[in-house]
Parts: structure tokens; C-alpha cells; sequence
């Protein structure tokens, strides 16, 4: 199915992308992902949901160039992306990314002394982006010292000193409990209202997508490709909030009517590997 | 200071005093063990004459070379055998078994290819502690989390610039471990090497004086052994604790 957006300022896409991994050890090759036609518009906020192991992390990685894709063109701000993570694409992961034997403050200096950035300009961004991200009583703290939900958010600081326009956040908030969810969902929400930049989220959560995004993306089981893509209407102005307006539960509730019969037939694959 | 550490002070505060009441008592022959104030007293003497000043820098020096070629040597091999699944493949049982054989038995033969000089203790001292650090480095690039290789990429490092700046700390808790076993392994070859047969250096004085019934030189030689030993470890320990602590590895 395609996702054009006529008319709209393309930010980045995926035209006819598939991504099969070769088979090892005498094993079949996995055709993980694709045909997957993808453009997201420059400023919006575009969930990704789906079964588990639809391909969801290789959509994700293969837009970020963290992987090429085998069939199909990748572009970011009209250029191809090939095998290359280019400049301006920021990148949070589900698992915990912090480095442990560095402070919160030097964590998020990270990538901007690795970029020669000026001292004073590095702390000046650093600082203010510890203050949005509510860590500036913990900068000289470590990791380790932290909740799970502080340790992402270090992991999303350090991303964002970067300034990067296309933010893609890997299941970010899939360790932390519901509560903590719903308030990091209002963060992303308020850093991508600061930012403007362009927001791919991949989640498992029809909530958490439905509550954050313009536009969310319901994928079909292995190999992923778009069934729907649901418009949510939400205006730019909004926060956790939401989840009690009426609308909350039709979209979710359409995207659970897409996923359901995926969901299924993913347990399926999985029941029949385990057996 | 914890309340664990002063109990672990007591006891051997009064493992110590224990001792040196059995030795003034005479319930243990002097000829056997001389009281730990003796020792100490024998140390002191000995370190103020300097008789032994050579002997004890020869010694701790190799200690030295062997610690630092063991702990350099083992992390490039290990990060080389890492790096070659199938070589590693076909090592990990030597490495698993390593410290089952007595490596020792073949010190003559050093001696005979090296002759009798410094460099069979060194390689001695290298040959026991290197493999605790090729196991170390293995097992701390085994545990390098892959997501840092992507957070690396994401950062677009080059191969010198994620191994420097992150695989090196992520693994570094490891690596210490590694660095630990080696320094002491390292003492424990060179001072049996130089006890088994050496021109010189703490472990053929040592040796010599056991020979000549001289316990006040032994047990101040082995005293000194101890403390520096000690000392050492302490201080490495120390290092660690609050490396894991920053971590959140916490205390162990």
C-alpha cells in the first residue's frame, strides 16, 4: 500500500523498501520487512505498531541507515540514505543506551565533544537540555544512580543536544511501567513541539501511539508492511490528556481491528518456531 | 571505615596477637616461627641496613615487567582471539583447563633455553598471569551491549573511535578484574620461580635463609612479601570498589 502525502514537504522515505536476511548455517533466508512504501512529512509525529517481529526495529534501522535495505531507496531530506546513519538523524533505543562510566552531564555532551563542538557551546546546550529533560539536578550523577525512566531520558538527551530534525525512538519507553509511560509520552510530546523536528516512533503500545502521533502506521505480520495508516487528527497542542477524549478509543480501537488478525497470526509463527 | 572492615581487622589483629602469645609462651618453638614482632623488628633492621635493597628491587621489578607484559599482552590477545570466533573456538578449552596444569614443569626448560637469568622468571611470571587476562578480556568484550555498536554508528565512529571511547570502558570493569588476577599471578610466579632456582632476587634469599636456619631474614622477607602483596591488592580493590560503585555494581 502506498503512504504518499501529495502536496506536503517530505522529510524522509521509504519507496518499495524489503529487507531479507540471509540465511546462516543452512537455514532459510528471513524476509523480514516490505514491500514498504513510507513519507513522512517534514514536523509530523508518526507512530509505527505492530506484532512482535513484524519488522518494526529493521524499519526503523533501515530509515536510520543502520542497515541497508535489500530491495528499495531510503532518502532523508532528498539524499539516499545507504548503510550510513546521516547528519541529522537522532536515534533512542529500547534497551538502556546510557554509558554507564560517565556522568548525565557528560553523557549528553557525548556526541557534541566527539563533533569539536566549542566548550561554551557545549555547555550551554547541554544545560539547557538537561533542564528541558528535568535532569539538571542529577548532571553529575551516574546512570546507575537512576530510575529507568531518568536513564532514558539521559539516552534521549543525549540525541537531542545533537539538534537532530528526524528524531527515531525505538520502543523508548518499553522497560517502564504505565504510569511512567504516560508521563514520558507528554516529554516527547513537548520536545517535539520545541524541537519541530520530524518524530518516527516504533511502539508496541496502541496507546502510547494513538495518544502521541498525527499519523500511526498499523503493520501487518512478518514480512511488515503498512495495512493502514490511521490519521488521528490530534491538534499540535495536546499532552497524556488526551487518553479520556472520546476520539482516544475509536483510534485505538481501529488500529486494534487492524492488528488483531496480525497479532494472531504472529503468535501463530511463533507457537509453530517454538515447536 | 565500615563496620565489616574493622571485623575484618580484629581478626587479624588478634590471629597476630594469638600468635606472637603462642610464640612467647613457647607453646610454638622459635626454631619453627618467631614471634610477628620479631618479624617486624627483623623487617625494619633489614630495610634500614639495605643488605637486601637489591634483592627486593630485582625482584619487585620483575614482578613489575611480568604484570605489565601480562596485562598488555593479554588484552591484545584476547581482543585478537576475539575478534576470530573459530581460533576462539578452538582455544577455549586450553584456556578453561590452563590453570588445571602445572604450568611450573616447565621452568627448567626455560632455564635451559633462557639460562639462568632473569628471563625465565619473567616468562614464568608472564605465563601464569597472561591467561587470566586473555580469559578477562574475552569475557568483557563478550559483554560489551550491542546497542552501544549502534549508538556508535548512530554517532558515525569509526572502528578505533567506538573501541577507545566506548567497547574499552563498557568492558573496563572486566579488564580490572583481569588486571587484578594478573598483578597477583604475576607475584606468585616470579617469587616460585625465584624459590625453585634463581642467581637471585626475595624468593632465592628467601630460599637461603630457610637453608641456613636464619628465621629472623625468612619470615621478615616473607613479611615483606605479604605487605606488599597486600598493599597492592588493597589498592587495586580500592580502584575497583568505586569503579562498581559508580556503575552500580555496588560492593562485593
Amino acid at each position: 500500500m502506498s503512504v504518499a502525502a501529495p502536496g506536503e514537504d517530505i522529510h524522509a522515505s521509504l519507496s518499495g523498501v524489503t529487507r531479507v536476511y540471509p540465511g546462516a548455517a543452512g537455514r532459510p533466508a528471513v524476509h523480514a520487512l516490505g514491500p514498504v512504501e513510507l513519507k513522512l512529512k517534514r514536523g509530523e509525529f508518526f507512530a509505527v505498531v505492530g506484532p512482535s517481529g513484524c519488522g518494526k526495529t529493521t524499519l526503523l534501522e533501515v530509515l536510520a541507515g543502520l542497515q541497508q535495505a535489500t530491495v528499495g531507496t531510503v532518502t532523508f531530506e532528498g539524499r539516499a540514505v545507504a548503510g550510513k546513519v546521516p547528519d541529522g538523524i537522532g536515534v533512542v533505543f529500547q534497551e538502556d543506551a546510557s554509558f554507564p562510566w560517565l556522568t548525565v552531564w557528560d553523557n549528553a555532551a557525548f556526541g557534541l565533544r566527539r563533533n569539536g563542538v566549542d566548550t561554551a557551546e557545549i555547555r550551554r546546550r547541554v544545560d539547557d537540555v538537561l533542564a528541558f529533560m528535568g535532569l539538571t539536578d542529577f548532571a553529575r550523577a551516574y546512570p546507575a544512580q537512576l530510575s529507568g525512566g531518568m536513564r532514558q531520558r539521559v539516552c534521549i538527551s543525549r540525541t537531542l543536544v545533537l539538534q537532530p530534525r528526524l528524531i527515531l525512538l525505538d520502543e523508548p519507553f518499553g522497560a517502564l511501567d504505565a504510569q511512567t509511560r504516560l508521563l514520558m509520552g507528554d516529554e516527547v510530546l513537548r520536545l517535539w513541539r520545541r524541537t519541530g523536528a520530524t518524530i518516527l516512533l516504533i511502539t508496541h503500545a496502541l496507546d502510547e501511539a494513538a495518544m502521541l502521533s498525527d499519523r500511526i502506521g498499523a503493520m501487518s505480520a512478518r514480512p511488515g508492511q503498512f495495512l493502514e495508516i490511521v490519521v488521528t487528527g490530534w491538534p499540535r497542542e495536546r499532552d497524556s490528556k488526551i487518553v479520556s477524549d472520546a476520539g482516544f478509543g475509536e483510534i485505538t480501537g481501529r488500529l486494534w481491528d487492524n492488528l488483531r488478525g496480525e497479532s494472531m497470526k504472529s503468535l501463530g509463527h511463533s507457537a509453530m518456531a517454538a515447536g | 571505615m565500615s563496620r565489616v572492615a574493622w571485623i575484618r581487622i580484629a581478626v587479624i589483629a588478634i590471629a597476630i596477637a594469638l600468635l606472637e602469645v603462642c610464640c612467647r609462651l613457647g607453646l610454638i618453638d622459635h626454631r619453627v616461627v618467631i614471634p610477628p614482632s620479631e618479624m617486624a623488628d627483623a623487617l625494619a633492621r633489614l630495610l634500614i641496613s639495605g643488605q637486601d635493597n637489591g634483592q627486593i628491587a630485582r625482584t619487585f621489578g620483575i614482578v613489575l615487567v611480568a604484570a605489565v607484559i601480562s596485562v598488555i599482552g593479554g588484552f591484545a590477545l584476547g581482543a585478537i582471539i576475539h575478534a576470530l570466533p573459530r581460533v576462539r573456538q578452538s582455544l577455549d578449552p586450553f584456556f578453561a583447563t590452563y590453570y588445571a596444569v602445572p604450568i611450573f614443569i616447565f621452568y627448567p626448560v626455560m632455564i635451559v633455553i633462557f639460562g639462568l637469568s632473569a628471563i625465565p622468571i619473567v616468562l614464568m611470571g608472564v605465563a601464569t598471569a597472561i591467561v587470566a587476562m586473555i580469559i578477562a578480556t574475552l569475557n568483557g568484550l563478550d559483554r560489551i551491549p550491542h546497542v552501544l555498536t549502534k549508538v556508535a554508528r548512530v554517532h558515525r565512529m569509526g572502528r578505533i573511535g567506538t573501541a577507545l571511547l566506548l567497547k574499552l570502558p563498557a568492558a573496563a570493569p572486566h579488564l580490572f578484574t583481569g588486571l587484578k588476577l594478573a598483578v597477583s599471578y604475576a607475584f606468585i610466579g616470579v617469587i616460585a620461580s625465584e624459590f625453585i632456582l634463581a642467581p637471585a632476587g626475595l624468593g632465592r634469599v628467601i630460599s637461603d635463609a630457610y637453608t641456613d636456619f636464619d628465621n629472623r631474614q625468612m619470615y621478615a622477607l616473607m613479611l615483606l612479601l605479604i605487605i606488599v602483596a597486600t598493599v597492592v591488592n588493597m589498592f587495586l580493590h580500592a580502584v575497583d570498589q568505586r569503579w562498581a560503585e559508580r556503575r552500580g555494581i555496588g560492593k562485593t
